[in-house]
């Protein structure tokens, strides 16, 4: 598989625009008239996403990715900014406004197994979508739809009348991007798709999804903690921390140049398949855990945990920067380290 | 991966090969359930005893209502039809226990319908909506629970009179009330599933998802709970007969049998004997069928 150029589209109108989205969760405090807390699980999020491009989103457990991704979605509702699809905010809007506009976005779920309803069989689950939007077909319709998408995603199409238990992980998960696939949408957010697969399935789910992005100039966002992966998918990259953006690059600039200390440490940690220039090789280990986002620390969220923290990261919190065409970082002192 | 042809080859071959059936999860289910030999001889018998209540006016030449002034009170005699004998007014008694049968299966099975359709529908709802909506629909069962149960079948036998229909009304009416927890309970664990965070992400309607997505996925459980319900609902219904607020005479159920057998259990032991013995065989079939579902539908569980 080649690795793929970044698709040159910025003149086009981004198909997703999102604006300082925040999703906080009330957590009850502790005592009977103490006040509800927020948690912080995304806290102002700004990207645009283009078509056919794919967007990953990186970041260590718990930094809100997979939060993000759903309340894109507005599988969670976002307490505040806006997501705009094709130029219109979807936050907010009445659900009844809302249920058309889904046939043009989808999800792929990290577990294959569970996001399959163990009651159904694969056909009626890949089915579900196009009896949802599209009722108006007829019953032979929809099914050879199905078989169609079934053999286009590398599923025997006469499996169509057997239930999930009876196929494997890296198959279910083919059955799920069948499924995702099926009203042929313009987005997919797809959240950690392949970590719960051995390495040789993953590679071939990842090349499905690349080929199915090119077959149907569909636009991904890739959420995932493995960086090799991203590296291999990807063509933009946004590194998340507590629920903020620490970097939004280009793949090759990224890789090539991080430029904010959390994304180093992140990219020196991936191993490199040579011993000599791995055992030599400048490591950045960070100390510590992630913060409880119940109480981030104040300024910069990664100054907790960042080798070159100063004073001014307690204060101030740093602005998205924007270091070259294609390089964002949120860093006070990018340009010195 | 496959390569182009392959690909097409494949397509092509998808309208012309036999579809392979899979196996559910139901029919697994139902072959561990006939491994299960207590339960099938359960099955069995049961099956007899609705049978036996079904033609029960073929089997005997008397009618249960039928008065046989030659045998009053008379033990089980074969030569002259009264194989079971006959009651205090020469009724005869193995009629009656079959009628009794109609009524008292006819009471489990339809209150237990009853309280499945309110029930696994409310439970369903409470619980996939979660929040406000769960806390008031759980507050009223919480409230309906409180109520005394022969305070309230009181109640309404002495507003509406004493009517075979009101006792399935009452006894559905107390037990949806279990079945609505164990659903709503289910549903909780179910909801953030991600099969049906998947449904969502679709645009499905939260009626659909509930319907398709979530009730099949509590019916595991909630077939359990029926099979232990029935039983409950034909005891219950006993013991209002016997205090008699049952059905009415000439009408008659095993509870209403077993109280009047148990006045003369001295005298003739036959009048209590053969309906407890169909009740309690009755009960017993129903109790190993559910146990048998119990492990056929959750083997991990056993």
């Amino acid at each position: 598989m080649t690795v793929m150029t970044a698709p040159d589209k910025r003149d086009n109108a981004p198909i997703l625009s999102v604006r300082d989205l925040k999703v906080h969760f009330p957590i009850p405090g502790k005592g009977l008239f103490a006040k509800d807390r927020p948690l912080k699980a995304v806290d102002g999020v700004n990207f645009d996403l283009f078509p056919g491009e794919t967007l990953g989103v990186v970041g260590e457990s718990g930094c809100g990715k997979s939060t993000l991704g759903r309340a894109i979605l507005q599988l969670i509702a976002p307490s505040g900014g806006q997501v705009a699809w094709l130029g219109k905010n979807i936050v907010g809007i009445p659900h009844r406004d809302m249920q058309p506009l889904r046939r043009d976005f989808q999800i792929i779920f990290q577990d294959p197994l569970a996001c399959l309803n163990p009651r159904m069989t694969i056909g009626e689950i890949i089915a579900e979508p196009l009896v949802t939007h599209k009722p108006e077909l007829g019953k032979d319709e929809i099914k050879t739809r199905v078989k169609r998408m079934m053999a286009r995603v590398g599923l025997l199409p006469q499996m169509i009348n057997r239930y999930p238990h009876e196929f494997s992980g890296g198959q279910c998960q083919r059955i799920g991007i069948a499924r995702a696939m099926i009203l042929e949408p313009k987005l997919i957010v797809c959240d950690e798709p392949v970590s719960a697969l051995d390495v040789s399935i993953q590679a071939q789910i990842v090349n499905l999804l690349q080929e199915l992005q090119r077959e149907f100039d569909l636009s991904l966002i890739f959420i995932s903690h493995d960086l090799s992966i991203v590296r291999h998918i990807c063509h933009r990259i946004m590194v998340l921390y507590l629920g903020n953006v620490m970097e939004l690059a280009d793949r090759d600039s990224i890789y090539a140049a991080p430029r904010h200390p959390y994304t180093k440490a992140l990219i020196s940690a991936v191993p490199i398949p040579d011993p000599e220039i791995e055992r030599n090789k400048e490591r950045i280990v960070l100390t510590g855990d992630l913060p409880s986002p119940l109480s981030p620390p104040s300024g910069c969220v990664f100054r907790t945990r960042c080798p070159f923290a100063q004073e001014k990261c307690a204060t101030d919190v740093p602005k998205i920067d924007r270091v070259s065409e294609t390089q964002e970082v949120a860093c006070h002192f990018h340009d010195n380290i | 991966m496959m390569n182009k042809s392959e690909k097409t080859a494949l397509l092509q071959s998808a309208g012309a090969t036999k579809e392979i059936e899979g196996r559910s999860l139901w029919r697994d289910a139902r072959i561990r359930l006939f491994r299960n030999k207590a339960a099938v001889g359960s099955m069995i018998i049961l099956g007899i005893i609705t049978l036996l209540a079904i033609i029960a006016p073929l089997l005997s030449p008397y009618a249960y209502d039928q008065i046989d002034w030659g045998y009053i009170q008379e033990g089980p005699n074969w030569e002259n039809g009264h194989i079971f004998g006959t009651d205090g007014n020469g009724r005869d008694l193995f009629v009656r226990v079959l009628y009794g049968a109609r009524v008292s299966l006819a009471v489990g099975l339809l209150a237990t319908a009853v309280s499945l359709i309110i029930g696994v529908t409310y439970g369903a709802i409470a619980g996939y909506f979660g929040g406000k909506i769960d806390s008031i629909m759980m507050r009223f069962v919480d409230v309906l629970y409180s109520l005394p149960f022969m305070f309230f079948v009181i109640m309404l036998m002495v507003v509406f009179g004493r009517n075979i229909f009101l006792i399935f009304v009452a006894l559905g009416a107390v037990e949806w009330l279990t079945m609505a927890r164990i659903v709503r309970g289910q549903t909780l664990s179910l909801r953030r599933r991600e099969f049906i965070e998947a449904a969502h992400a679709t645009g499905v309607s939260n009626f659909k998802i509930i319907f398709r997505h979530v009730i099949p996925n509590v019916l595991g459980p909630v077939i359990v709970y029926m099979t232990l319900t029935i039983p409950q609902v034909i005891l219950t219904e006993s013991f209002l007969s016997f205090l008699g607020l049952g059905v009415q005479e000439p009408l008659t159920s095993w509870g209403v049998l077993i109280s009047e057998g148990a006045k003369v259990i001295e005298a003739s032991t036959w009048m209590l004997i053969y309906p407890a013995v169909f009740l309690a065989l009755t009960l017993f079939c129903f109790n190993f069928i559910g146990d048998g579902l119990r492990d056929a539908l959750d083997p991990k569980d056993r």
